[in-house]
């Protein structure tokens, strides 16, 4: 074997496998850096939450413009979780074969579900012991919950995001 | 409102279609980064045939031929069974096995007569063994994935597995040296000339119980504390299961006589503790309890020698390797001047001298690879495994149940750690230990438990990244009428 094409082999080598490790975090890149970009979500619908005048405004605008895509669990044990929101219904609760199984103290088995319907999410609570907050207001009926505004179940809050 | 929203209103929102965008499996991104991947490999074992025999064999590629179709066909399992799982965790530590497989089978056409070296079978020497021992490792994943569905059902065997993994931890200990003890640590079983190391599977074990236990006790850790110097410490009569894990490591080290693993299911627990409970000072406890157990035991190797004489000596290697370099000293030295003389680039796949090196299939495989392919070549090595737990963390942030959280995270967190105690020993950061370099080393334990790690990593990996409303309809059930839910009696279901 000619020494040229051995060192060649030896450097391309090396070099096909930066490739490889590159091209896997090409692959992964988007959810590498999810967690950069939900760091600033979670700071903005803090200020929609703060006033529930805002919050109240706040739907109309969204109605028309921007659907909700995923459901994200801003406080609690799950903090982080994002869920990608499709046209099934989410359950939540401390139950196994609820959609996001939360281990918090003050949930129910069967706590609330989140229904949508005409591209507008309804929070809807299941007859709860510690009842289901959209922002300060209990959740009495199916009442529909506006992006960004914090659904309050025991210790955990979620928002729908865009 | 009658809850039959979920099929009546899709029409309307079909306009949007929010699952759309996110809810691509990445399958066939997983299937070219595989394929580039097995072309690595037999690009590593065409240049180590160029280098060793001068020539190329024709039969160079049968060896990643093979690997690729086991390999493609945990693919196809994947594919069909976890969907929606990870894309980069497959490629990355089929590469690392590939590059494993392709370097011991470098050491068999060393080791042979130079006339054999041609037609090396490929199922032959140690090379051929690991190959079977992959096939054997894949084909065990794909039966983990095809046998459990859904993560959270192995929780219902937790206890169990936690009992399994402390008789598998205590084993070596308790059997006599002649059966359990390879080069002065205690961690193996020996069946004539078959040898199982036990605590490769009890890692496994023992975090489904850690991960079990936490979920249940996680409020009591996390929540009854006081505040001293700014942070929350736990009350005293709560230390109580870390303090237990510390005493099974401490004798861990002291009769398996080897630091690594102690340090290992230790630091496992207290990595687990601290996902469960966010509080910084379970990782302070932690090292405190270990780095003081470790002085303890380095002070008494030194006053009274006996069961802590092992630990001492190799804590003394580790401060001054040179003292005795042909002596006790001399698989660090020759490991540190392995890695010297390969530099940067490396003497190139085949142009190294592994045989120089004591335990080079085992032990120093990294120190082995390292002389050949340099530093540029271990740093990605080391890049990939970081890719892998990088993937494990994140299955563990995206899935949606606590259980599954603390598995994943526990699990890419001890695959880290492996890699630290190992690589840190051979390159003189911390004592040298016995342990296995994950997926390279040969040994079929190792490769058996860390693809059986992996396979639970794509599991959950699947239900995290799952569409709510996805293909497989295991999430949520949204066809029909929904159940009397208001009916249904607040049962309180721990996970």
């Amino acid at each position: 074997m000619p020494e040229l094409v051995i060192t060649v082999a030896r450097f391309g080598f090396l070099v096909l496998l930066w490739i490889f490790v590159f091209t896997v975090v090409g692959v992964i890149r988007r959810d590498l850096f999810a967690g950069a970009r939900s760091g600033r979500l979670v700071a903005a619908p803090r200020t929609v939450g703060a006033s529930t005048g805002q919050a109240s405004a706040k739907p109309a605008k969204v109605k028309r413009g921007r659907a909700a895509h995923q459901l994200v669990v801003t406080a609690g044990q799950l903090a982080g979780t994002r869920i990608t929101l499709g046209e099934a219904q989410i359950t939540i609760g401390r139950a196994e074969d609820s959609t996001l199984v939360i281990t918090d103290d003050y949930a129910s088995a069967r706590h609330a579900r989140l229904v949508p319907r005409d591209g507008q999410w309804f929070v809807e609570d299941l007859g709860s012991t510690n009842g289901t907050y959209l922002d300060r207001a209990k959740v009495t009926g199916p009442t529909p919950v506006p992006l960004g505004v914090p659904i309050r179940i025991g210790r955990t809050s979620l928002e729908l995001r865009p | 409102m009658t809850a039959a929203a979920t099929p009546a209103s899709s029409p309307a929102t079909t306009g949007e279609r929010p699952g759309v965008r996110m809810a691509r499996s990445r399958r066939n991104a997983e299937l070219s980064l595989l394929l580039l991947a097995m072309a690595l490999v037999a690009a590593y074992g065409a240049m180590v045939e160029a280098n060793v025999l001068d020539t190329v064999t024709p039969g160079f590629w049968v060896p990643a031929a093979t690997l690729t179709a086991v390999f493609l066909g945990m693919h196809l399992v994947i594919r069909f069974l976890a969907p929606f799982a990870d894309p980069a965790l497959l490629p990355a530590v089929a590469l690392l096995n590939g590059l494993g497989v392709g370097f011991l089978r470098r050491l068999d056409l060393a080791n042979a007569a130079p006339e054999e070296r041609a037609d090396l079978a490929i199922f032959a020497g140690i090379g051929g063994r690991q190959l079977a021992w992959t096939l054997i490792s894949v084909m065990l994943a794909a039966g983990l994935l095809a046998l459990m569905r859904d993560h959270r059902s192995i929780s219902r065997y937790a206890y169990t597995l936690g009992l399994a993994g402390i008789v598998l931890v205590m084993l070596p200990a308790v059997l006599p040296a002649s059966i359990s003890e390879i080069n002065g640590a205690k961690l193996w079983v020996r069946i004539g000339s078959f040898s199982i190391q036990p605590g490769e599977f009890a890692k496994l074990a023992l975090l489904v119980f850690f991960a079990y236990y936490l979920v249940r006790k996680r409020e009591v850790l996390s929540l009854a504390s006081h505040r001293f110097l700014g942070i929350d410490f736990p009350r005293g009569r709560d230390l109580g299961p870390v303090l237990v894990v510390w005493v099974i490591s401490l004798l861990v080290l002291v009769f398996e006589k080897d630091l690594g693993t102690s340090l290992l299911y230790f630091g496992m627990f207290v990595a687990t503790v601290y996902i469960a409970t966010e509080r910084v000072s379970w990782l302070l406890i932690g090292l405190v309890l270990f780095f003081g157990g470790a002085y303890l035991a380095y002070v008494l190797g030194e006053a009274v020698g006996g069961p802590f004489a092992n630990f001492y000596l190799r804590a003394q290697i580790w401060l001054d390797p040179f003292a005795q370099p042909y002596d006790d000293g001399y698989q660090l030295v020759q490991g540190l001047l392995a890695l010297g003389s390969g530099g940067l680039f490396g003497a190139g796949p085949g142009g190294g001298q592994p045989l120089l090196l004591p335990e080079v299939r085992n032990d120093f495989i990294f120190a082995g690879i390292g002389e050949e392919i340099g530093l540029f070549g271990l740093s990605a090595l080391l890049v990939i495994y970081l890719l892998i737990v990088e993937r494990g963390l994140r299955a563990a942030l995206a899935v949606r149940d606590s259980f599954g959280k603390l598995l994943a995270g526990g699990l890419a967190f001890t695959l880290a750690l492996q890699v630290f105690v190992i690589v840190g020993g051979i390159s003189k950061l911390i004592p040298l230990t016995g342990q296995t370099t994950p997926f390279l080393s040969a040994g079929g334990s190792s490769l058996m438990a860390n693809w059986l790690l992996i396979a639970v990593l794509l599991r959950v990996s699947d239900a995290g990244r799952r569409p709510v409303d996805g293909a497989g309809g295991k999430v949520t059930r949204p066809s029909g009428p929904p159940e009397q839910l208001h009916g249904a009696p607040t049962e309180v279901i721990k996970p």
